[in-house]
């Protein structure tokens, strides 16, 4: 059958089970807006193209599907590169489709273009320039192929505007996609297998550090399965949360710069760290120079260039981490390691009494204690998404939130982009209808995409937005206090009146400023049934610890000082 | 853990890498934007047609004291638009660069750089009063060995084409995976060790 190249877009779109997208209209891809009247797809029309990349994104982090996000060429293109930027970093599978001038303009600086292909290229997993209606139709499906498979990644899609009108014959499954040079390598060898099966059984002080691609892998069982069997304690990234449960025995929760001490301190004494899927951010390891000294160290990452890219890997195994945990399981034998795990739990203790468990207990109003009446909230009724901004409360909601179910904590974690949370979760909400979704954000990253509480409203989804007004740019204020000397600049910053803003857009809002109200407005957000914002006026120079200084070793974390 | 250097394993100060890569608009600049990103240090890149229309064919010269080759191994296969590549330093392989150099004579340096031209087994190639255009092919050690013997002469302008390699024997280097029949993409197990593993 004939279809036009904008009808192409959609039909396409049908196939790959596409049913929203989140773009912007313009210029240059007006063709595909008027086809999309045909077609059961809801459009979400954003407040700003970065914000359709990061709902893509939320979507795609919730649903495990392929998000999809719209603009038009030039400015509309160049806004969504952050939220393709986070997507690239973590691993999220997207794609973007971007009308561009018509082909015969392309390279003559015609009104709004942009090279987008050239501008998207460092932070796309591939993209593509389409200048002719003919291969439309496979650049479609090549696209949401390489966005899901291998390591997920977002994929742009720019397609001129005289492709939008020209008609070709369609016949998506007749398609055959023929990409020779993309060849994911999905299991590991078995003398990889063989070497990483004799040195877990022989390790006395084994880890797992379980990451991202533990979720995009679907390889949670096997990983509880592997933990429990061979028993090894675990530590997750902060995209590794939600992994395994929090309160799992076996569990030690994060890792890294904001992780718990003990953790810490395990991971420094191990003689064995089996790496699953996490890429050994430099906020996971600190200084590389003292990292894990006395381990040998295991990594499976679907992505050859993650091995030996910061840690050298005594056994580099290239697959997918459900495949290769499939592949270790009959053959890993269970150690009692004793010394190990009272090792850990000695440490733990003081950690319990030092760091996170002990929040600071005076009268003023604390961000953890806020994300734990919130955590105590659900876990009374109900599941739900969280979905964190980037700073201080982020690594709050990730320190006390306790995820027991599974994929429940959503962030901007590699690329760490402020702005993130509500966008995001204008995504998880479509991803995830009949799920409370939360937003927690501070007072600066809500104030970059706070226009979406027009598209919030417009949608009427029930996202309950949690602020933390500290009236600081607290994280980077925490660096100033404690790296800096307290030479604060450029970190304070003045707020709207949310509760207004909220009513303004039709959103119920609601104040807290004291503990005693937390519990209530809470309850309150969580019986309405469309959105609400809650403006929390919080403690404003409280501290993120423990924390490994940048440069800094994991075993020199700075601890909570004691009262 | 030992910590990661970020120079190639062993002697070489350079590593070659041979690529095949679609013959598509922008696959060189996905390579230049990998190098650029991942600061590699690349002593030379060559790219030219191969016997297929399709595919075309890089060779990669790796600053081996600065950049670890299989990290550049590793980068390169996973991009889409790469087919295969590997690492020959290590093969029995014929490894050429190309050289046009442009040297100072006169009538009594003629024919001594004659002359030394002819050991090198290198040609003229245009000549007049007061110079000559020299062409050699060879190793790169050879090419600059005969670079060297012609500087005191005064060598006015020089091109290389940076080296092209290629295994011996009568294997053919298709890099193509296997086929699945049905055209769908198809998850092939690659040759782990060859991506340095
Ligand atoms: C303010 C701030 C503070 C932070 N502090 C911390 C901290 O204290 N601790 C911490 O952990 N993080 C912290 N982060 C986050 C950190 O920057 C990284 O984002 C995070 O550590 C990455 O986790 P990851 O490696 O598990 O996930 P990703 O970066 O998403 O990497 C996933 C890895 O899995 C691989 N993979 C994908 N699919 C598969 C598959 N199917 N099978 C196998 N492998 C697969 C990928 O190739 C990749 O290597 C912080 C971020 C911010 C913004
Ligand atoms: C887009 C962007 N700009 C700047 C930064 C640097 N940065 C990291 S955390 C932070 C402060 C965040 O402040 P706020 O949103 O109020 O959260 P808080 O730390 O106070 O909880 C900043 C500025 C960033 N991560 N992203
Ligand atoms: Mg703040």
């Amino acid at each position: 059958m004939k279809r036009t190249g904008a009808q192409i877009v959609w039909e396409s779109m049908m196939r790959e089970g596409v049913a929203v997208v989140f773009g912007y209209p313009g210029g240059a891809i007006m063709p595909v807006y008027d086809a999309l009247l045909d077609y059961p797809v809801h459009h979400v029309l954003v407040r700003h193209e970065e914000n359709a990349a990061f709902a893509a994104d939320g979507y795609a982090r919730a649903s495990g599907r392929v998000g999809v996000c719209l603009a038009t060429s030039g400015p509309g293109a160049t806004n969504l590169l952050t939220g393709l930027a986070d997507a690239m970093m973590d691993s999220a599978p997207v794609v973007a489709i971007t009308g561009q001038v018509a082909s015969s303009l392309v390279g003559s600086d015609a009104f709004q273009e942009t090279d987008v292909t050239g501008v998207t290229l460092p932070v796309t997993k591939h993209n593509y320039l389409v200048t002719r209606v003919e291969e439309l139709a496979g650049v479609m499906k090549e696209a949401f192929h390489i966005a899901r498979s291998g390591r997920p990644g977002p994929v742009l899609v720019d397609v001129c505007k005289d492709v939008q009108f020209a008609s070709t014959d369609f016949d998506y499954d007749a398609i055959q996609v023929r990409l020779p040079g993309y060849r994911p390598v999905m299991r590991g060898t078995e003398e990889q297998i063989e070497e990483a099966v004799a040195l877990i059984n022989a390790s006395q002080r084994p880890i797992i550090l379980a990451g991202h691609g533990i979720i995009l892998s679907g390889a949670h069982d096997e990983l509880q399965s592997l933990a429990e069997k061979a028993h090894i304690p675990i530590s997750t990234t902060l995209l590794g949360i939600g992994t395994i449960p929090e309160s799992h025995p076996l569990n030690l929760r994060m890792m890294g710069m904001h992780g718990e001490a003990y953790v810490n301190q395990a991971v420094q004494a191990a003689d064995l760290i089996l790496a699953l899927g996490m890429r050994f951010d430099d906020r996971v390891t600190g200084t590389l120079r003292t990292y894990a000294q006395n381990a040998q160290v295991i990594h499976v990452d679907i992505d050859p260039a993650e091995i030996g890219k910061n840690v050298v890997a005594d056994i580099g195994i290239v697959g997918d981490a459900k495949n290769v945990l499939a592949q270790l399981l009959p053959r890993v034998e269970y150690q009692e390691r004793a010394d190990w795990f009272a090792q850990i739990d000695e440490w733990r203790q003081d950690t319990t009494r030092r760091d996170i468990l002990n929040r600071e207990e005076d009268a003023s109003l604390h961000v953890p204690f806020v994300i734990d009446q919130i955590r105590r909230s659900i876990n009374g009724s109900g599941q739900v998404t969280i979905v964190s901004d980037v700073g201080q409360h982020q690594m709050w909601a990730a320190q006390y939130f306790r995820h027991e179910r599974r994929n429940r904590f959503f962030t901007s974690g590699g690329l760490g982009s402020m702005g993130c949370g509500l966008p995001m979760a204008v995504g998880a909400s479509f991803a995830r209808p009949d799920e409370e979704v939360w937003v927690i954000a501070g007072d600066g990253g809500f104030q970059m995409s706070l226009p979406e509480l027009a598209t919030v409203a417009q949608e009427r989804l029930p996202i309950k937005i949690a602020v933390m007004r500290n009236g600081y740019l607290g994280m980077v204020r925490q660096w100033q206090e404690l790296l800096l000397g307290k030479r604060y600049s450029g970190v304070a910053i003045s707020s709207p009146d949310f509760v207004k803003v909220a009513e303004a857009y039709g959103i119920l809002g609601m104040r807290a400023s004291e503990k005693s109200q937390v519990a209530e407005v809470i309850a309150e957000a969580r019986s309405h049934p469309g959105p609400t914002l809650i403006d929390f006026v919080v403690e404003q120079e409280a501290n993120v610890y423990p924390m490994v200084e940048p440069g800094k070793a994991l075993h020199e974390m700075l601890r909570r000082p004691l009262a | 853990m030992a910590l990661v250097d970020r120079s190639s394993d062993g002697k070489e100060t350079t590593r070659v890498l041979v690529a095949l890569v679609e013959n598509k608009p922008g696959v060189l600049t996905r390579v230049a934007s990998l190098f650029r990103r991942r600061n590699f240090n690349i002593e030379s890149l060559t790219v030219g047609h191969t016997d297929s229309p399709d595919i075309s064919r890089m060779t990669i010269v790796v600053d081996a004291t600065k950049t670890n080759a299989a990290m550049v191994e590793r980068n390169l296969y996973k991009m889409v638009n790469i087919i295969d590549v590997q690492d020959v330093t290590q093969s029995p392989a014929v490894m050429r660069d190309l050289a046009l150099i442009k040297v100072k004579i006169d009538g009594q340096t003629r024919f001594e750089v004659m002359q030394l031209i002819d050991v090198y087994r290198a040609k003229v190639v245009d000549i007049c009063s007061d110079s000559m255009i020299v062409e050699v092919t060879g190793p790169e050690a050879k090419v600059n060995s005969l670079v060297d013997m012609l500087r005191p002469y005064g060598i006015i302008e020089m091109v290389r084409t940076g080296l092209v390699a290629m295994v011996r024997g009568s294997g053919y280097w298709s890099g193509m995976p296997p086929e699945n029949g049905n055209g769908s993409p198809v998850e092939t197990e690659p040759d782990i060790v060859s991506l340095g593993m």
